[in-house]
C-alpha cells in the first residue's frame, strides 16, 4: 500500500499547493478561458470592436480546406516527426548499451543536440540546406538533384521533420539508454540460452521490456511536434511552400497574429487544445493498457 | 545426457585472477554441486560452462566436444538462474515454450512438451499466468519448467533456492534432486549453503578463492576434508581447529594427551567436528560453557577450551536442561579416528 501523508490544519497543504495552483491558473486556466471567450467573436480588424458570433467561427473552420488541409500536415508531420525522433534514438541507444569502453564519450555526445534551442536548430539546418548557400543542398546539386524546399513541399515537409527531430533524438536516446539498463541482464541470458541470437532478443524480449519507456516517449513526443515545433516552422520555412508546412499550431499563430483573425486564431487554439486532450485519453486508454506487463 | 569435463579452467578479469585452475571430470548423469562462500568464483565457474562468461585458459568439454568457442544455445544446456529470469510479459506456457519456439517446433509439439513438463511440476493450472501473479516457489518451478523442456544434456543451476524461504528451500531441494535422477540429466548446481551441497550431491566440488579445494562425495568431504578450509566449510556447526602439537605419538592440546597418532612430532592444527565429543569425566578436554542453544534434537555448547582464548563448540544429542549451565566446566574425549590433522603451514591434511 501507498503511504499518505495525512495534514491536521489546511493552512500547510494550502500553501504547499498554491504556487502550482497559481501558475496553472495564470499561464493555463486563464488564457485557456480567454481562448474559449475569444473564440465566440468575430473583432473588426484593428481591434476596437467585436461582433458576437457563437460558434461561426468553428463552423467556419469545420469547412474551410485550408484549416482541413492543416488537420492532415500535422498529422504527416507528427507522425514523421515521433518516428524519425524515436528509432534513431532507439538504435543508438542499443548500440551504446553495447559499448564497454568509451560509453561515457559516446553517451555525452549524444545529448548534446538536446541543449541546442529549436529555433537555433531550424537556422542551422536552414543554413545547411539553403537552396543557394546551403552545403547539403550544393552536395545534392553536385549528384544531380535540385534540391529546392522554398518551391518543393515534399522537401520542406522533410527538412521540418528532420530539423525538428533533430535535437529530440537526443532525449529520447537518453530514456531508452536508461530503460535498456534496467533490463535485467539474466533475463537476457536466459534468452540467449533459449537459443535467441541478437535482434531475436530485442524484438522478443527487450522491446517488449521496453515498452512502459516506449508509451512515455511516444506521448511526450506527439506532444512536442504539436506545439514545440514552432520555432522550427517558423525559422526554416514559415509554414510555405503553399502551406505544405502549416500545422496547426502555426496556423493559430499566422491566422492570428499575422493575418489579425484573432476570434478564428482562438477558436483554432480551442479545437487544438480538444485534439490533444483526446489523443492523450486514447493513448492512455488503448495503448497503456497494452505495455504492462 | 553428456559428460562434462573441465581440463585447468581458467578466468581472468583483466590482471585479477578469479579463477586458478579447475579440473574435474562429471560422469553422465551425476549431480555436481559447486560449493563455496561468496566470491570464491563458483558462480563464474557455472557461467564459464553455460558460455556466458569466456574462459581465458584450459578446455571445456561437453559430451565429446568442445565447448570454449560455442555461443550458450549451441552447448545444449538449460540454466536455471538466482532470480529465475523469467520472461515477465509472457505467460507460464510462453516462457517455457520460448526456447522450443526459437528452435522453429511446431505449435502442437510446443503445447505438447510444455504441457508434459507442467504436468511433471504441477504447473498446469498456472500456464497462462504472468510470472508476477505467482510466489516464489511457482516461478522457481515454472524456470525448472523452461529447462526441462528443452532436454537439455546439461543442467545448470545457480543458487537456484537462495530467494526462496528455509521450509520451500527443503521442499525444492527435494523435487529438483528426485527431477534429475528422474531425467538422468546431468547436472551443476551452485550454491553458498552446505546443507543443500550435502544433501544435493553426488560429489561436490568445494571451491575458496579461485581453487577447487576438494572434489568428492558428500561423506568423502565430511569424513576427511583435505583442507583446513573444507573442514570448516562442510559440516554445521564448523569444525572446531585449534593449535595443537604432536609428541610421542600423540596429540598434545597445551600438554594433554589428547589421542594417540602416528604422524611426525611438531606443531599441527588439530580439528574435531562439535559433533564428535563425548561427555566423559576422565576426558582429556576441559571446555568451559558460555552458552548454550537447545534444538531439541542436539545441544549446542559454546564456549573456550581452558586456559585458552580460543573458541570451541560442542554437540550433544539430546536436550540437557538442567546439567549444563553456563559458565560450568565440562570434561569431553574424542575418539582417535575422530580427529583431523592439518598441516599448519599449508593447511592441507596429514
Amino acid at each position: 500500500m501507498e503511504k499518505r501523508v495525512t495534514f491536521k490544519g489546511w493552512l500547510l497543504p494550502v500553501c504547499l499547493i498554491a504556487p502550482q495552483v497559481f501558475i496553472s491558473a495564470v499561464f493555463f486556466f486563464y488564457p485557456a478561458a480567454q481562448a474559449v471567450w475569444q473564440s465566440l467573436f468575430i473583432p473588426d480588424p484593428f481591434g476596437l470592436s467585436k461582433q458576437f458570433v457563437g460558434l461561426g467561427n468553428f463552423e467556419f473552420l469545420l469547412t474551410d480546406r485550408f484549416y482541413r488541409a492543416s488537420f492532415l500536415t500535422t498529422a504527416i508531420f507528427s507522425v514523421l516527426v515521433t518516428l524519425v525522433s524515436m528509432i534513431p534514438a532507439l538504435f543508438l541507444a542499443v548500440l551504446a548499451d553495447r559499448l564497454i569502453k568509451g560509453a561515457g564519450v559516446y553517451r555525452t555526445l549524444l545529448i548534446w543536440p538536446y541543449a541546442v534551442a529549436p529555433a537555433v536548430a531550424g537556422v542551422l539546418w536552414l543554413f545547411m540546406f539553403n537552396t543557394r548557400v546551403g552545403v547539403v543542398s550544393w552536395y545534392l546539386g553536385q549528384l544531380g538533384y535540385d534540391w529546392n524546399h522554398v518551391l518543393n513541399g515534399g522537401e520542406a515537409m522533410g527538412l521540418v521533420v528532420v530539423a525538428s527531430a533533430w535535437g529530440r533524438i537526443s532525449y529520447n536516446f537518453l530514456f531508452f539508454f536508461a530503460a535498456l539498463q534496467s533490463v535485467p541482464k539474466s533475463v537476457i541470458e536466459a534468452a540467449a540460452i533459449d537459443g535467441a541470437r541478437f535482434w531475436r532478443r530485442f524484438f522478443t524480449i527487450v522491446l517488449p521490456l521496453l515498452s512502459p519507456t516506449t508509451f512515455f516517449l511516444l506521448v511526450v513526443n506527439v506532444v512536442y511536434s504539436f506545439f514545440e515545433t514552432f520555432g522550427v516552422i517558423h525559422t526554416i520555412t514559415s509554414g510555405g511552400p503553399q502551406q505544405s508546412t502549416t500545422i496547426l499550431v502555426y496556423k493559430v499563430f499566422s491566422d492570428g497574429f499575422v493575418g489579425q483573425d484573432l476570434g478564428s486564431s482562438s477558436a483554432q487554439s480551442v479545437i487544438l487544445l480538444i485534439v490533444v486532450g483526446l489523443l492523450t485519453v486514447v493513448q492512455f486508454k488503448y495503448i497503456e493498457r497494452r505495455v504492462h506487463y | 545426457m553428456a559428460t562434462v569435463t573441465l581440463k585447468n579452467v581458467k578466468k581472468s578479469f583483466g590482471p585479477t585472477d578469479v579463477i586458478h585452475g579447475i579440473d574435474v571430470e562429471i560422469a553422465d548423469g551425476e549431480f555436481i554441486v559447486i560449493v563455496g562462500p561468496s566470491g570464491c568464483g563458483k558462480s563464474t565457474l557455472l557461467r564459464m560452462v553455460a558460455g556466458l562468461e569466456t574462459v581465458t585458459a584450459g578446455d571445456i568439454h561437453i559430451g565429446d566436444d568442445r565447448a570454449n568457442d560455442k555461443e550458450p544455445m549451441d552447448r545444449d544446456i538449460a540454466m536455471v538462474f538466482q532470480n529465475y529470469a523469467l520472461y515477465p510479459h509472457m505467460s507460464v506456457a510462453q516462457n517455457m515454450g520460448y526456447g522450443l519456439k526459437i528452435a522453429g517446433l511446431p505449435k502442437d509439439q510446443i503445447d505438447a512438451k510444455v504441457g508434459e513438463a507442467a504436468r511433471l511440476l504441477q504447473l498446469e493450472a498456472l500456464l497462462d499466468r504472468k510470472p508476477r501473479q505467482l510466489s516464489g516457489g511457482q516461478r522457481q518451478r515454472v524456470a525448472m519448467g523452461r529447462a526441462i523442456v528443452r532436454e537439455p544434456s546439461v543442467f545448470l543451476f545457480d543458487e537456484p533456492l537462495s530467494n526462496l524461504d528455509a521450509k520451500l528451500r527443503v521442499q525444492m531441494r527435494l523435487e529438483i534432486k528426485e527431477l534429475q535422477s528422474k531425467l538422468g540429466v546431468t547436472a551443476l548446481y551452485v550454491t553458498h549453503d552446505q546443507v543443500e551441497a550435502m544433501t544435493m550431491a553426488d560429489r561436490m566440488i568445494v571451491m575458496n578463492g579461485g581453487v577447487a579445494e576438494q572434489i568428492g562425495t558428500p561423506l568423502e568431504v565430511y569424513e576427511s576434508p583435505r583442507t583446513l578450509f573444507a573442514a570448516q566449510f562442510i559440516g554445521s556447526p564448523a569444525m572446531n581447529v585449534l593449535d595443537a602439537e604432536i609428541k610421542d605419538g600423540s596429540v598434545r592440546l597445551g600438554g594433554v594427551k589428547i589421542a594417540p597418532t602416528d604422524a611426525a612430532d611438531g606443531k599441527v592444527k588439530l580439528g574435531i567436528r562439535p559433533e564428535h565429543l563425548k561427555p566423559d569425566p576422565s576426558g582429556p578436554i576441559d571446555m568451559e560453557v558460555q552458552l548454550s542453544e537447545p534444538l531439541g534434537a542436539n545441544t549446542l555448547l559454546h564456549g573456550r577450551l581452558r586456559g585458552s582464548e580460543e573458541p570451541f563448540t560442542a554437540s550433544l544429542p539430546g536436550v540437557h536442561r538442567t546439567s549444563i549451565g553456563s559458565h560450568q566446566m565440562l570434561k569431553l574425549k574424542v575418539a582417535s579416528e575422530d580427529i583431523h590433522l592439518f598441516d599448519p603451514q599449508t593447511g592441507t591434511r596429514y
